[in-house]
């Protein structure tokens, strides 16, 4: 079992905020991501479940049980920290062992337990090894392999792949995916790579200023996001917004604003009946931009001129001037696009965000 | 100059002076280099060493060169009961004041590697003792023990502890034992910062790694931290022991080597030998006669922290 509920949970630092009211609760066996911009209170939050740092208000429990006043070793948590943390004076066989002896396990169960894990991890042959003779994926490796020896309830992951370089970090990525598949128990990881945040999480925890952003399974932040922050956050590259007003002509409602005048489609249109004569944002990611054909004539339209190419081999992005706004779009690789082209561009109605211009919530 | 050599040939083509052309070859720019270095270390270190031995070696005393006598000078002071008594208080001072120095010097460094309001403050604070003359605050020191006026007499009155006074520099093993309690306030402070600079070199994350592992807050220290600072604190002890083995200030202040000859160390008793009697010659035996314990001591350490270091 490895359930994890957050009630309530404050975090104040010499009179700074750092984290507000989060409520959560984290499943049995899920990989739980915790996202969003350095100083967002992700790091914070997972601190406070680890037991390293006090919580200010609110109640942690594990499996039902209240953990707010248990060290960090009576909580059955491990921990795989940013930098790894691994014992330079200990071999990589001890460094796995360190928290079993110190749990007084037997010196076979040890044995068993750590050649299992190293096993798992493909560093068999490293034992003998001290850290500073590893490299960056194989300290990696042993920090991974430290935890799982313990046969936690709950894994805590701090941004343990932001020091590696790209490429070994998307393979780490499948291998860290692999490895909760295999041993199913809870992970709660924190990143502030949103990359990293769709691909592993079962569910995502988008965080800034120390607020809960929103919940949800990875598709479901990237579908319908509760807020801007979340539509700008969640997406490479980044949803294209606009501030339009809204009007109504002939009985179909107009955003527009300076350059840019679009029809809005019915289903948008419904949600905005309240806003006619104010201020909305409107969002649309690069991807839900296509170059309009005639088929398109019937679908929201606006024209662009085009400021840069970044061809990038699977998809061309076009930065590009709608009026006085500043739009990426996305499109084939097989388009022939130059700078200074004046394109007209279509936008699939269902995929069009809006949000308060104000309060920046979905609307 | 370099640099100006380079571009004075190129613009006139023509063979730079004898002089930066010596200097341009680099075991003559070594040399030249080394010479202020060779010199200082020769006249203050080389010379009156090699000056010591060789009146070690005399029957010199002040205002008469001597004769050669051979080892009979090393003869004479092992021999000599008070030379034995120096050798014993020297070991006793050094290692009974290393010790406390660590124990005290590694509990202040972890209580000042703590987050606490005032930190810079007080770290600048804790220096005091190390960066006061150590005449002047063994004098201060030697008003507190003052049979007289010992406030330490007067604060163990007022508490009731004590009926009558305590001749703190007056009895032999009280003496040691002040002159201990000096060095050791004197000493503490170097031991704390230098221990506290290698605490900050060790990551909390290993702490906090361990603290999850399971290992209770005596557990850490004594499987991460002690380990972990054990090389800075090799080095810390080599420099003290060196320092505390040759240590002449504080004894000479507080007791002059008395009460009868009690307190005298390696430093002092050559002093009153030498310069004291003005017997040189053996006085430099008395102070020679350190040499191979603190070579050795030196030998010891330094292969020990190499080994530290390698692990």
């Amino acid at each position: 079992m490895g359930q994890v509920v957050l009630k309530e949970i404050n975090k104040f630092f010499d009179g700074v905020h750092a984290v507000k009211d989060v409520n959560l609760q984290i499943r049995d066996k899920e990989f739980m991501v915790f996202v969003g911009p350095s100083g967002c209170g992700k790091t914070t939050t997972l601190r406070m479940i680890a037991g390293l740092e006090a919580i200010s208000s609110g109640d942690i429990s594990i499996d039902g049980n209240v953990v707010n006043g248990l060290a960090p070793m009576d909580r059955d948590i491990a921990m795989v920290f940013q930098n790894y943390a691994l014992y330079p004076h200990m071999s990589v066989y001890d460094n796995m062992a360190f928290g079993l002896k110190m749990r007084k396990f037997e010196k076979p169960e040890i044995d068993k337990r750590v050649l299992e894990a190293a096993d798992i991890l493909g560093i068999g042959d490293l034992l003998k090894r001290r850290p500073r003779q590893l490299s960056g994926g194989q300290r990696q490796r042993v920090a991974l392999g430290r935890a799982i020896v313990r046969h936690p309830r709950v894994f805590l992951f701090d941004e343990p792949l932001s020091n590696l370089d790209a490429k070994l970090r998307v393979q780490m990525r499948v291998e860290l995916k692999k490895l909760h598949l295999r041993l199913g128990t809870t992970a709660i990881y924190v990143t502030h790579d949103q990359v990293e945040a769709m691909t592993l999480g079962d569910r995502v925890v988008v965080m800034k200023d120390g607020v809960v952003q929103q919940v949800g399974e990875p598709l479901e932040l990237y579908n319908q996001p509760a807020n801007k922050f979340v539509a700008g956050f969640i997406g490479s590259p980044a949803m294209n917004f606009a501030v339009v007003t809204v009007t109504e002509a002939n009985g179909s409602l107009i955003a527009e604003n300076s350059g840019l005048r679009i029809k809005l489609p019915d289903e948008t249109a419904q949600r905005l009946r309240g806003h006619i004569g104010r201020e909305v944002m409107l969002g649309v990611r690069p991807e839900d931009l296509t170059v309009a054909g005639s088929a398109d004539l019937d679908l929201p339209c606006f024209d662009a001129v085009i400021e840069v190419v970044e061809q990038l081999g699977s998809e061309i992005l076009l930065d590009m001037k709608v009026g006085e706004n500043i739009m990426v779009a996305s499109v084939e690789p097989t388009a022939r696009v130059r700078v200074g082209d004046k394109l007209r561009f279509a936008m699939r109605p269902s995929r069009l965000h809006v949000f308060n211009a104000q309060t920046e919530a979905a609307i | 100059m370099a640099i100006s050599a380079v571009s004075d040939t190129t613009l006139r083509e023509a063979p730079p002076p004898r002089r930066q052309r010596l200097l341009e070859d680099e075991r003559w720019l070594a040399f030249v280099l080394l010479v202020p270095t060779i010199v200082l270390l020769g006249m203050f270190i080389a010379y009156p060493f090699m000056r010591g031995i060789l009146l070690s070696v005399t029957s010199s005393r002040v205002g008469i060169p001597g004769d050669f006598v051979g080892l009979a000078n090393f003869y004479k002071i092992f021999n000599d009961g008070i030379f034995r008594t120096s050798v014993y208080n020297t070991f006793l001072y050094t290692g009974v004041t290393t010790v406390f120095k660590l124990a005290l010097g590694l509990w202040l460094a972890m209580l000042l590697n703590r987050n606490f309001r005032g930190k810079a403050f007080t770290r600048a604070f804790i220096l005091l003792p190390f960066i006061i003359p150590t005449v002047l605050s063994t004098f201060a020191w030697k008003w507190m023990f003052d049979p007289t006026f010992s406030v330490l007499n007067w604060l163990l009155y007022h508490f009731g502890l004590i009926t009558g006074r305590i001749n703190w520099l007056g009895d032999p093993d009280l003496a040691m034992i002040s002159i201990i309690i000096v060095n050791i306030w004197r000493g503490v402070p170097f031991f704390a910062i230098s221990l506290l600079a290698g605490l900050q070199t060790i990551s909390p994350e290993l702490n906090e790694a361990a603290a999850i592992d399971g290992a209770k807050p005596w557990q850490r220290f004594w499987h991460i931290t002690w380990p972990l600072l054990l090389p800075v604190t090799m080095v810390v002890v080599l420099f003290s022991v060196i320092q505390t083995f040759a240590d002449f200030q504080i004894v000479y202040v507080m007791t002059g080597g008395g009460p009868a000859n009690a307190t005298h160390l390696f430093a002092t008793y050559a002093y009153q030998i030498a310069i004291g009697t003005g017997l040189l010659s053996e006085g430099a035996a008395i102070a020679l006669a350190m040499f191979p314990i603190l070579f050795l001591v030196v030998i010891i350490q330094l292969l020990y922290i190499r080994r530290v270091e390698v692990r």
